[in-house]
Parts: structure tokens; sequence; C-alpha cells
């Protein structure tokens, strides 16, 4: 790997020393702008979610640019497509470091994508900006971790369903790492509260035919599903739970991955009365979301929604741009440093920056599906709940050994 | 018992779903031997057509008559992908004649273009087009619950089947095109007109592959990538039914679609499809000919 590095490096020294002779060397350091790459699936299964994400960078450059830069310079995004495919998003996000030099990246929705580039950051020491609620295990020093770690969302949502007296579980989702470690997690936890997994089944990615796991669902009779399908599959499932007269006063669903995004795509009435549980929702009230619900639907229409990992992605650019004046420099390790216990007001409420793990401490808030297509807050925690990864501070968690699955 | 019948009636689903959207490909690539890798996204052709009429209906037209859009949707999807089949044989397939290779890379090229302008003109997102209310929702026997919509897709496949096997066998024009694809030389030599015979067939074969789309699209959601995911399954229902039969495609059809949902009841979705593609490749190689092969004379076959 490090040969290759160097070949690599060598390369783009040539190739950086024969396009200079014409035009003449302009130094980066120089240049009134900044380089930042984003990363997200505009194609495939999963364009579904992550071009909303997109969206919301674009967004925030935008208001950064606007007022005044970071460290006097405008930054300048640089966008390439995963098309939902891990492998994909490894070689771009090698394009992205080693051939366009950006300073750092916003990306990723899957953690099998996540996962896929993880590595490839900590060998050029980048820094990744990751917008989306995860199934924790998992805490890189070139990865800064701004969507829900599982304590502050699988977890105090299963406990959730558990006081409201659901006794019956079947979980469901997409075949890939999130949802795997999400039940093995959730399965842990019921189980030392006593309480039946009734059933697990996973999905492909691209499946589109459910009838087979509706008939499993109806047979086991759960009275919650948990669902941890992503992308195009939720469509599908809900779609053919409808066609079976299956509604929410039926089985009732606790999603993961449906935010008011999805919720346009599968359709309101269909999913209305599921439950869901996130750190924010377009109908959070407070006034930064107000002022950014207001500037995301001017510049992009309407009819869009915003949505938790969109405010993530948000606020993980300000987050960036804050660290950095902070540091006074775009250096990798400096900006980490500075981030560490950092704290913003961001439309969902203050966060703060873990400097251990590089997760975000954050409010958690169930929320129910409207018809309307908004998601209402049920309940929600006091007070910002700090990110534990690793789930040690939970016994039952600890007894059951969790361990990543990689 | 209610298990037993639910199992049968998703089997009897996963199949006429497949069956729908290998019916043209069938054609295509069955009788014409061009390996069309476009298939799927004319498949995606009349989902998004299907979209179209669905949004003109809800924006200008009363919505009393809005549950009508679908059967407005149905002949419009076959409409447009026939034309957009003879095009695509007239410019570019019948050009490549016996040459398979060079037809499936530039049949591939083109479906990558058709993916990119449904991207650039509906976006990256998903669509949702929503069932007309005469579909939505299922039917209540007993504790079983059979969908509207499976049932009119089962309905669907059987009035498409009837008329391909009507064109085919009972008609003059089937008669000529049968003529053309066994024995092109000799079909000419009749004063057949077989450039003209190529194009409708394609086109037919195209056409249904809308109609396919238009019936997908109440079942998830309509992206560019639609077609990709039914592509597979459509050329592994052709191959295994043995290329030229449409007998053959209709009982692989069936096997695919029964032995993936039996498989799935007792196992998990991703062994069943690998279960399925093994005994699709193990049939294959006891019967490289698929299930039913067509006895010709010609030496070169």
């Amino acid at each position: 790997m490090k040969k290759k590095i160097v070949k690599r490096a060598a390369c783009t020294f040539l190739a950086a020393a024969i396009s200079c002779v014409p035009v003449g060397c302009s130094n980066e350091s120089e240049s009134d702008e900044v380089k930042v790459g984003l990363l997200h699936s505009l194609t495939g299964s999963m364009a579904i979610s992550e071009v909303s994400v997109r969206d919301a960078e674009l967004l925030a450059i935008e208001e950064i640019n606007a007022a005044g830069g970071v460290l006097g310079k405008q930054i300048v995004a640089v966008q390439e497509d995963g098309a939902s495919d891990p492998s994909t998003f490894a070689t771009k996000a090698e394009k992205l470091i080693d051939s366009d030099e950006v300073v750092t990246v916003f990306g990723c929705w899957t953690s099998a994508s996540r996962k896929a580039v993880k590595q490839i950051f900590e060998d050029y020491d980048n820094l990744l900006w990751y917008p989306v609620q995860y199934e924790g295990m998992e805490a890189s020093s070139n990865i800064m971790y701004m969507g829900a770690a599982p304590n502050q969302q699988i977890v105090p949502a299963i406990e959730y369903l558990i006081d409201q007296g659901y006794e019956n579980f079947f979980l469901l989702g997409s075949d890939y790492v999130f949802p795997r470690t999400a039940n093995m997690i959730i399965t842990a936890q019921l189980e030392a509260a006593g309480c039946n997994v009734v059933g697990e089944e996973y999905a492909a990615m691209d499946q589109t035919e459910f009838s087979a796991i509706i008939s499993k669902i109806e047979e086991a009779q759960p009275d919650v599903i948990i669902n941890t399908l992503n992308g195009t599959g939720n469509v599908s499932f809900f779609k053919q739970m409808d066609e079976r007269n299956i509604t929410a006063d039926d089985i009732m669903t606790m999603s993961f991955s449906i935010a008011e995004e999805e919720v346009a795509a599968i359709g309101a009435d269909i999913l209305q009365g599921h439950m869901v549980s996130w750190n924010y929702y377009q109908t959070t009230e407070t006034e930064e979301n107000t002022k950014f619900v207001e500037a995301y639907k001017a510049k992009f229409g309407e009819d869009r929604v915003t949505s938790d990992p969109a405010e993530a992605a948000y606020i993980a650019v300000y987050m960036w741009a804050a660290a950095c004046e902070k540091a006074g420099s775009f250096d990798v390790d400096a900006v980490k440093e500075a981030a560490a216990g950092l704290s913003f007001e961001a439309p969902e409420g203050t966060v703060t920056i873990n400097g251990e793990n590089q997760h975000l401490a954050k409010t958690v808030r169930i929320g129910q599906i409207s018809e309307d297509g908004l998601i209402y807050e049920i309940y929600a925690t006091d007070a910002p709940v700090e990110p534990d990864p690793y789930l040690t501070t939970y016994q039952w968690a600890v007894d059951a050994g969790i361990q990543p699955l990689e | 018992m209610n298990e037993i019948i639910m199992t049968l009636f998703n089997g009897l689903s996963a199949s006429s779903i497949i069956l729908l959207t290998s019916l043209g490909l069938a054609i295509t690539f069955g009788l014409m031997r061009v390996i069309n890798m476009a298939h799927g996204e004319f498949i995606m052709v009349g989902a998004y057509t299907t979209y179209m009429i669905h949004n003109i209906f809800a924006a200008y037209l009363p919505s009393e008559i809005f549950d009508l859009y679908y059967i407005l949707a149905i002949p419009a999807a076959f409409a447009i992908t026939f034309l957009l089949g003879i095009l695509l044989e007239k410019f570019v397939i019948s050009k490549l004649y016996g040459r398979e290779i060079d037809s499936l890379l530039a049949t591939w090229g083109i479906s990558l273009i058709f993916q990119q302008a449904a991207r650039s003109i509906f976006g990256s997102q998903g669509v949702l087009v929503q069932s007309p209310s005469f579909l939505s929702g299922g039917l209540s026997l007993g504790s079983v619950v059979i969908s509207y919509n499976r049932l009119f897709i089962l309905a669907l496949v059987g009035v498409c089947l009837f008329l391909v096997w009507f064109i085919m066998y009972r008609s003059n024009f089937g008669a000529q095109m049968r003529a053309t694809m066994q024995n092109r030389a000799m079909a000419q030599c009749l004063g057949i007109n077989s450039r003209k015979v190529d194009s409708i067939t394609f086109g037919i074969g195209s056409g249904l592959a809308g109609i396919a789309g238009c019936s997908v699209a109440l079942l998830g959601s309509v992206d560019s990538t639609l077609g990709q995911n039914y592509i597979v399954n459509s050329f592994m229902s052709v191959v295994l039914g043995g290329v030229g039969k449409l007998l053959g495609t209709f009982i692989s059809s069936n096997i695919i679609g029964f032995s993936s949902i039996f498989v799935e009841n007792y196992t998990s979705s991703s062994i069943a499809k690998a279960i399925v593609l093994v005994i699709v490749i193990i049939f294959l190689q006891k019967r490289p000919q698929g299930l039913f092969v067509i006895r010709s004379r010609a030496l070169d076959e």
C-alpha cells in the first residue's frame, strides 16, 4: 500500500509538473479558494436518500461562502458519484484526495460505503465527515460522525417501545452491515428486557419482491416491526404491505432509515401512523431550524423537505468551517484538535463534538409520520445524549459481548 | 392451510411478474437472437410513461376520473416503447445482425444512455406512482389477503400471452415472422419484406417491456435503475426456457418464480437467490438448449 501511494504521488507530481509548464504554476496556498469533496450516491438505489444530503451540503457551502468563506477563502465543492456501490466509493474517495487534493470530504450514507473508504482516509490522513446515523462499533480518528450512534437512536427507540408495552419484535433489514449490527444490538437489548424476537429477515439492497417476507411477518404475528431497510427497498416493502391491507393499526413499525425525504417517495397515506427515531425532524421547533428549512426550500423548491441526515450534513460543513477558523488552518490534525469539544447551535438544538470518539452529543426524538408527509415528535430526551459508539455504558451490551462486524 | 394458499399465490404472482418482464425478451432475444441489453430500460420507460400520465391526470383532469390514468397508461406505454424499439432496430440493431457480441455492446451502451436520460429528465430520486383506487389494497378471503394489483398483473399477463400467441401462431404476420426468423433467405425468396418484419417484431418485443414497466411501477419506486432489477431474471427465464419458444419461457418463469418463493419461505431471500441460480446452472449444464428446442432443418444450427 505504501509503495502504491509513493508511486501514485510520483505520478501526480509528474502530471502536475507537466501541466504546469505552459500555464505557469499556481501555488495552492496562495489561491483564494479551498477545495472540499462531496462524495454521495447520485445514482443507484441509494440516490433516493443521498441526493438531499448532498443538497444540504451545497446549501451550507453557499451560505458560508456568502458570509466570506473559511479563513478568507471561498469553498469550492468537487462532487463525485459513489453510484450506490462501495468499491466505486473507494475509487472516488482516492480520486478526490489524491488528484483533486481536497482538504476534507463530506460523504457516504451506507455503512458499507463508509467502511469501504475508511482505510483510504486513514492511509492518506484525510478527514471524512459522515452525516448519517449508523450502527456504532467504530471510532476512526479520520472520520467525524455527525449522525447518531446506536445509543442516540436505536437503543432509546427500543427502550421507548418496551415502555409502551410492545413485547414481540420482528427485525427486518437490508442485507449489509448496519442492519445486521443494529439487529445484534437490538436482540441483546430485548433479551435483557425479557422481550421476544419473533423473526429476523434481510432483503437484498435491490430487492423488489417482498411477498414472501410479508407472509413470514403475518405468520410470526409481531406487535412491532423494527425496520432497518435502506433505499428503494422501503418503497417496495411498504407498498406491498399496503397491498395486503396491513396498516400501522395492524402492525406498528419503527424505522431507522425513513426520514421526511423517504416519506415523500413512499407516500404519506401508506406510512401514516408508523414510528421513526431520529435526532431531528423538519417540524423540530428551534429558531435555527426555521431558518434552515426556509433556506433549503428557497434554494431547492417549496416541495422539498429537510431530514435528519440532511441536517447532519448541513451542520457537518458548518462544524468543519468553525474548526478550521479555530485552528487557523486546513491541516487535518489541527482541525481535529480544534474540533474536540466544539459546540454548534444546530437546527436540532445544541450539538457538541466529543473529542474522544469524534461523535456528536445529540437529543433523541421519537416521531410519528402524519398524513401531511411530515413527522411529528411524540417523545424526546430532556438533554443531548452523550455518544457511546461501543455501548460500554450499557450493562446488557457489555454482558452480550457485542463486537463489530467487519 | 392459509399459509399454503398464500405461498402458492405469492409464487404465482412472482412468476407472473417474471413472465411479464421476459415476454418481450422472449421475442427479441428468443426469436430474433438479438441480445438486447436495453430491454430493462424499455421496462423503465414504460414505468416512467405511467408516471407521466399519472401526473398529467393529477394536475389537469378532475379527480373523479383520476383512476382512469392507469387504463390509458398501458396502451401509451406500449406505444412509446414500440416506437422506441422500432427506432433502435432501424438505426442500431439492423446494422449488427449476425454480430451478437457487437449488438450486446451497442445495446448495453444504449441502456446506459437511457438511464442517464431518465436521470437528467426525472432526477435520480425515485418517483412515486399512486395505485388507482380499484387496484389498491387487497381482497380478503378469510385470513388470506390477495392483492388486487397482483391479480391485475396475473390477468394482464394472461391477455399479453394470448395476444402474443395469437399474433405469432394465428395471424398472417406471425407466419411471416416465424418464416423470416427460421429461414431468412427462403422467406425473402417468397416475397416477404424481411426488413419490415424485423422492425415490427422488435417493436412488439419492446412494447411488451413497456407494458411490464406499467405494472411494476405500482409495486415499488420508479427510478432510472428500475430495469436493472428485472433484467437478470428475464434473461434467465428466456435462456432456461429454451431460446425461441414461448411455452418454454412460460414454464421457466414459473420455475424461477415458484422456486424462489418456496426457497425463501424456508431460508432467506439472499439464499433463495443463490439457490435459484444454482438450479438454473445445473439445469443448463444438463440441457444447454434449455427446456424446449426448436427443431430445424438448417445444418448450421
